[in-house]
């Protein structure tokens, strides 16, 4: 008794910094938060309780909040299955055991240790309708390039092929890393069934799989929804808002406006947009995981 | 066999295309940091002549040794604090049985899927009524408060593969709780630490969310801050924010090519990418 007693100080102790951590920078700011999201305040003087005003403002009379939501969900669910499937693709075929593989993985990888601001500043030159790159290229084999970041309908697509280009090499890693864990003899079975490519892939490759690209997919799409630097940094949210993203304009409401009850309300929105994605995944999850344990081990 | 031969040309070929969709940016990044100012907005991908030029003037245009400075102290203590708080409490998860533990690993996970939106403004009250506004303190103290969730679960899954008995035979000889994590569990665990060191150093060195709240004194700013704050002038120089940008990775790619493995370890195991 003494000794679990012991224990439990010691084990206390190691782990508080992440007690405090958790109670200043966690659970005080999340309880906090709901209370600013009824009320309106800014900053300067003390919160002035307004009861549901500021989501009801939100939901029924502001066509930003709208343009921002439809934004943020055009990005998330283009770029999600972009990625996820051309990273697949890729890890696919860097598993291939052929001369020089290990060197095209470091150079696909690459572009994934590049983000944020730098990221964005790169391709907002390489994406320069009549300079950059891109269009460079696109013309070198005779097409006309769009002006992108310019375009109200090019803009996401431009943030999306960037996103592409830095996410793939890093989620192909990830990819590539469970392909490899498949055991060899179940291909083996279905060559034996005379079975091609496309067998080996369907009934075995995917379902060994499927949990590691299930738990990416949900990643990528709270990622997704958290979009901001890129649109901070490249369009300011234009043109014509089209690249109004949620938490560029979560940001705009807080930190130029100073609407933090406001903002606030945004927030609290998005959290529980995160937490019914979560808890999908917690229950789809549950299935995959039995599964991959009752199979792989 | 001369068929299976073919194949493997074929597949090298897509494979050496799809190089080049990764790496030709840079090639022209580069290219572009050192043209001269006339040859920018033309269509020759070759500079006429390679010159430094616009590193030199991208001193005059910001106070480049300042961010520099100001990014490097700040980068620094957070990858100290993020790698001493989280191995603490790495070590109360993975190595100590107590009670309450697993009950509060719960919270741990569940903070990783939190998105920082909710708590940023909050946040921001607490730091502006402590009077820390336009200090490195919120860029810099919150790193030692655990530093991160899932770093606390890096290091916990890393210390969990220390087996129990030597961490059994250590209490045994006398040594305390804190001299086992000092002097047993960290020196194996090296591998966590460097790959829990260059996410931080990574994530730090790129951040731009936090100064961009914190941070508005010009003199207090950092790398990541000004090199946006240079983009989204009215006519960009856009040699100069190359010959920036180049500035900017540099440290990071040689670092990658330094501690490729970890940087992998780190990728893979995380989405910290956003």
């Amino acid at each position: 008794m003494r000794a679990l007693n012991k224990n439990t100080v010691w084990g206390y102790l190691f782990a508080s910094p992440w007690i405090v951590g958790f109670l200043l920078f966690g659970l005080y700011p999340i309880l906090v938060s709901f209370w600013y999201s009824l009320c309106q305040y800014d900053v300067l003087r003390i919160p002035q309780y307004i009861g549901l005003r500021n989501y009801r403002e939100l939901l029924f009379e502001d066509h930003y909040f709208y343009t921002a939501v439809w934004n943020t969900l055009f990005y998330t669910l283009v770029r999600t299955p972009l990625v996820i499937v051309g990273s697949l693709l890729l890890a696919m075929l860097v598993s291939k055991a052929v001369r020089g593989v290990r060197l095209f993985r470091t150079i696909y990888f690459i572009p994934s240790i590049i983000s944020g601001v730098i990221l964005s500043v790169l391709w907002m030159w390489l994406l320069n309708p009549e300079y950059g790159l891109v269009n460079s290229t696109l013309q070198f084999f005779g097409l006309q390039g769009p002006l992108w970041l310019i375009d109200p309908r090019w803009s996401k697509p431009a943030i999306i092929l960037m996103s592409v280009w830095s996410l793939g090499g890093g989620r192909m890693l990830v990819f590539l890393a469970a392909i490899q864990n498949v055991p060899k003899h179940f291909y083996e079975a279905v060559e034996m069934d005379g079975g091609g490519w496309w067998a080996r892939f369907r009934h075995v490759t995917l379902p060994f799989i499927s949990p590691v690209l299930f738990l990416w997919f949900i990643f990528e799409i709270i990622g997704s929804l958290q979009v901001f630097v890129e649109a901070y940094v490249m369009t300011k949210g234009g043109p014509l808002n089209s690249t109004l993203f949620y938490n560029l304009y979560l940001y705009n409401k807080a930190f130029d406006d100073f609407d933090m009850g406001y903002a606030s309300a945004l927030a609290w929105l998005l959290f529980i947009l995160a937490g019914i994605i979560t808890l999908i995944q917690f229950r789809v999850s549950r299935k995959w995981v039995y599964y991959s344990g009752g199979v792989g081990k | 066999m001369s068929g299976r031969r073919h194949q493997d040309y074929l597949i090298v070929g897509v494979m050496a295309a799809i190089a080049l969709f990764f790496l030709l940016p840079f090639v022209w990044i580069l290219l572009t940091s050192l043209k001269p100012e006339a040859e920018v907005f033309s269509r020759s991908l070759w500079p006429s002549a390679l010159q430094f030029d616009n590193y030199a003037r991208l001193l005059d245009k910001m106070p480049f040794w300042q961010y520099l400075r100001n990014s490097v102290l700040i980068t620094a203590i957070s990858v100290l604090g993020v790698v001493l708080s989280s191995s603490l409490v790495g070590y109360a998860f993975g190595c100590i049985e107590w009670r309450g533990r697993n009950f509060l690993f719960y919270f741990v996970i569940a903070t990783m899927m939190l998105p920082m939106q909710v708590t940023m403004i909050p946040i921001f009250v607490i730091f502006k009524e402590l009077g820390w506004l336009n200090t490195f303190k919120p860029l810099t103290v919150p790193m030692f408060l655990g530093g991160g969730a899932f770093n606390i679960f890096l290091m916990r899954q890393f210390f969990m593969t220390v087996p129990a008995s030597l961490l059994d035979a250590a209490r045994i000889d006398g040594c305390s709780e804190l001299g086992i994590w000092w002097r047993v569990v960290l020196p194996l665990a090296r591998p966590a630490l460097a790959t829990v060191a260059i996410l931080t150093f990574m994530f730090t060195w790129n951040d731009f969310l936090t100064p961009l709240i914190y941070l508005s004194d010009q003199a207090k700013g950092t790398l990541a801050l000004g090199l946006g704050q240079l983009a989204g002038q009215q006519q960009p120089e856009w040699a100069v924010l190359m010959a920036a940008s180049v500035l900017m990775m540099l440290p990071v790619i040689v670092l990658f090519f330094l501690f490729q493995k970890y940087f992998i370890q780190g990728f893979t195991m995380s989405g910290i990418k956003e």
